[in-house]
């Protein structure tokens, strides 16, 4: 003991040079020296506690129980533990704990060496990096989209196939990965395939592999996607461009959990979950029998619907500053927000390309500022004119042509992202009266409708 | 390192007290949310009037322990590490709270009897080499 008392304090010194509290204990778990910093954590000073058992001087939640600082003694290992210690100002502050065995003369360890790291600030910060909701990268705070959060763990919980519908930009890809960390298979890969982005014959390919010769320039074996994600999950993107004749070998794929690589006569067995994505509607391709029925009912056992951005109320601001804030920072920028003026500029706009469009304005608007706020004149002209760049795709509801809707689109700036298409409609027939000074068959014209259809919206929408 | 709390108000007084010390074994549990157990003790004059009780709890629960300390009209609490939320609860409550004591209930108590204890004091046991001598 007295040899380890004075081996204690020689070592107090190399001790307070740490950067996280460090104590020293005998075989029996007791204290013989802390530094500095564990003595501000405890409110303990290090020579009143000397003998002290461990736990009863650092107070974690193992306490109480039968201490793991000794665990190095018995095994010889290192153990590194999560837990909490209640501190001097009466704070539970979160902690790793790592002990390590100290070897004496003899061949068993004959003391341990300590470390009470302090990881609040890593806690923060990493609930910080998470958002909200504590999924990567989905920020979202509207109702509808809190919905699509709490499911994700229901899904994540089960192998069954999903089918993540939404248009384009609203985050399937990022939702999908989601569910993949939340499942039993995070450790395991997650493999993206896009199925629309290969011919037929490539993808079968890409998606099942291949053995050597079995065509031309089929040099070695390829393993496929499938095979790449065993034990994971793969997520299969742009489903409902799949071409037909590679549907039915997926819907084998899926039942079986079995396929046959192409040129290969061995069947390969896969444990993979299928998570699959579109932003077209799949109903509506299986009655064009352009996808079939089988696989659509295979593919949606659980189907997730992302809202597009325009519904999602709220969210626009909390996205704005969420890019905002890593955009300024990649570029090195003193951007701090947007002006009022520019924030209602973006919660005005419509957003047909949703979180993707809005991600790409704010990285337009934190690139061009020269200020400490983004004003409207920092965002991109089409912004602006309150117009999307592409068209906006109408409900399929909404038994109006492209054309109508191009010819007012220029003065549907003021209305709300969030507005209904009904809402806009009947916007539009308005404005085209009033221009047209009342005259129902030039407000037709303009809006490319026939008289008859505009007379039954006008009755629709309670103005005739 | 400063011990900034004392305990004393006169408890060698004519006043009755009731005293609570959340145990582990033989000891002031090191933290007061993960006791299972308590010590319950009646004093008069310096004196305890009679033998303490030991109370078991369901389960380690810093609430149920603040439970107990009103419905027994516990007027000092001895323990461990306490949670401020916990701390101030009991103070608003005029519950006398001696924090961060490490050692043995009964020499706990006997410094709290005569006005000793102070918030980090630890109490000498047959694991200490420290400390101040009753």
């Amino acid at each position: 003991m007295k040899r380890f008392e004075s081996v204690a304090r020689e070592s107090l010194e190399i001790l307070n040079g740490l950067p996280h509290g460090a104590a020293l204990l005998d075989g029996e778990c007791r204290l013989l020296a802390m530094n500095s910093r564990l003595e501000a954590l405890t409110g303990h000073a290090s020579e009143d506690v000397a003998g002290v058992p461990g736990g009863h001087v650092i107070r974690n939640r193992s306490s109480h129980e039968r201490s793991p600082f000794g665990e190095p003694i018995r095994t010889g290992a290192p153990v590194s533990m999560e837990s909490d210690v209640v501190s001097a100002d009466r704070r539970r502050v979160p902690v790793r704990i790592t002990a390590a065995p100290l070897k004496g003369p003899g061949p068993s360890p004959a003391a341990i060496l300590l470390f009470v790291e302090d990881v609040s600030v890593i806690q923060k910060l990493d609930a910080l990096a998470q958002g909200p909701r504590s999924l990567p990268d989905l920020v979202a705070s509207s109702p509808r989209m809190q919905e699509v959060l709490e499911f994700v763990p229901v899904v994540a919980n089960t192998d069954a196939t999903l089918l993540i519908t939404g248009e384009t930009g609203t985050g399937k890809d990022l939702l999908a990965e989601a569910v993949h960390r939340a499942s039993r298979r995070a450790k395991s890969p997650f493999v993206k395939v896009n199925c629309g982005a290969l011919p037929e014959s490539l993808l079968e390919s890409e998606l099942f592999g291949h053995s050597r010769g079995a065509f031309t320039g089929a040099h070695a074996d390829k393993p496929g996607m499938f095979r790449l994600a065993q034990g994971g999950t793969i997520f299969l993107t742009e489903i409902g461009d799949l071409p037909l004749p590679l549907q039915g070998k997926l819907l084998t794929a899926l039942d079986d959990r079995a396929f046959y690589p192409l040129g290969s006569s061995r069947q390969v067995e896969v444990d993979v979950r299928v998570i699959a994505g579109t932003h077209r509607d799949l109903k509506e391709l299986v009655a064009r029998e352009r996808f079939r029925q089988d696989l659509y009912f295979r593919l949606n056992v659980l189907g997730i619907h992302l809202p597009p951005l325009r519904e999602r109320e709220g969210d626009v601001r909390l996205l704005t500053d969420h890019f905002l804030e890593r955009f300024a920072r990649g570029l090195g920028k003193a951007v701090k927000g947007l002006s009022p003026q520019a924030l209602a500029v973006l919660e005005r706009y419509a957003y047909p390309g949703n979180v993707r469009e809005l991600r790409n304005i704010v990285e337009h608007a934190a690139t061009v500022c020269r200020q400490e706020l983004v004003r409207p004149g920092d965002l991109p002209d089409y912004v602006l004119r309150g117009a999307a760049p592409e068209p906006v795709e109408p409900p399929a509801s909404a038994g109006s042509s492209a054309g109508g809707l191009d010819g007012a689109r220029g003065g549907l700036g003021g209305l709300p992202g969030k507005a209904t298409w009904s809402e806009v409609e009947r916007r539009m027939i308005m404005e085209a009266l009033v221009e047209c000074r009342g005259h129902r068959g030039e407000a037709a014209r303009k809006l490319g409708w026939g008289r008859s259809t505009l007379w039954r919206k006008m009755r629709r929408h309670g103005m005739a | 390192m400063a011990k900034d709390e004392t305990a004393r108000d006169g408890l060698s007084g004519s006043r009755s007290l009731n005293l609570l010390v959340p145990l582990l074994g033989e000891t002031v549990a090191p933290r007061f949310d993960l006791a299972r157990e308590v010590l319950i003790a009646r004093a008069r004059k310096g004196r305890l009037t009679a033998e303490p009780r030991v109370v078991l709890l369901p389960g380690p629960s810093a609430e149920e322990i603040c439970r107990l300390v009103l419905s027994e009209r516990i007027t000092h609490v001895v323990c461990g590490g306490i949670e401020d939320v916990h701390y101030q609860y009991l103070t608003w409550k005029k519950v006398q709270v001696v924090d961060r004591v490490i050692g043995n209930w009964e020499g706990a108590l006997r410094l709290l009897l005569s006005s000793e204890l102070r918030a980090g004091e630890v109490v000498p046991g047959p694991w200490s080499v420290a400390g101040r001598t009753p």
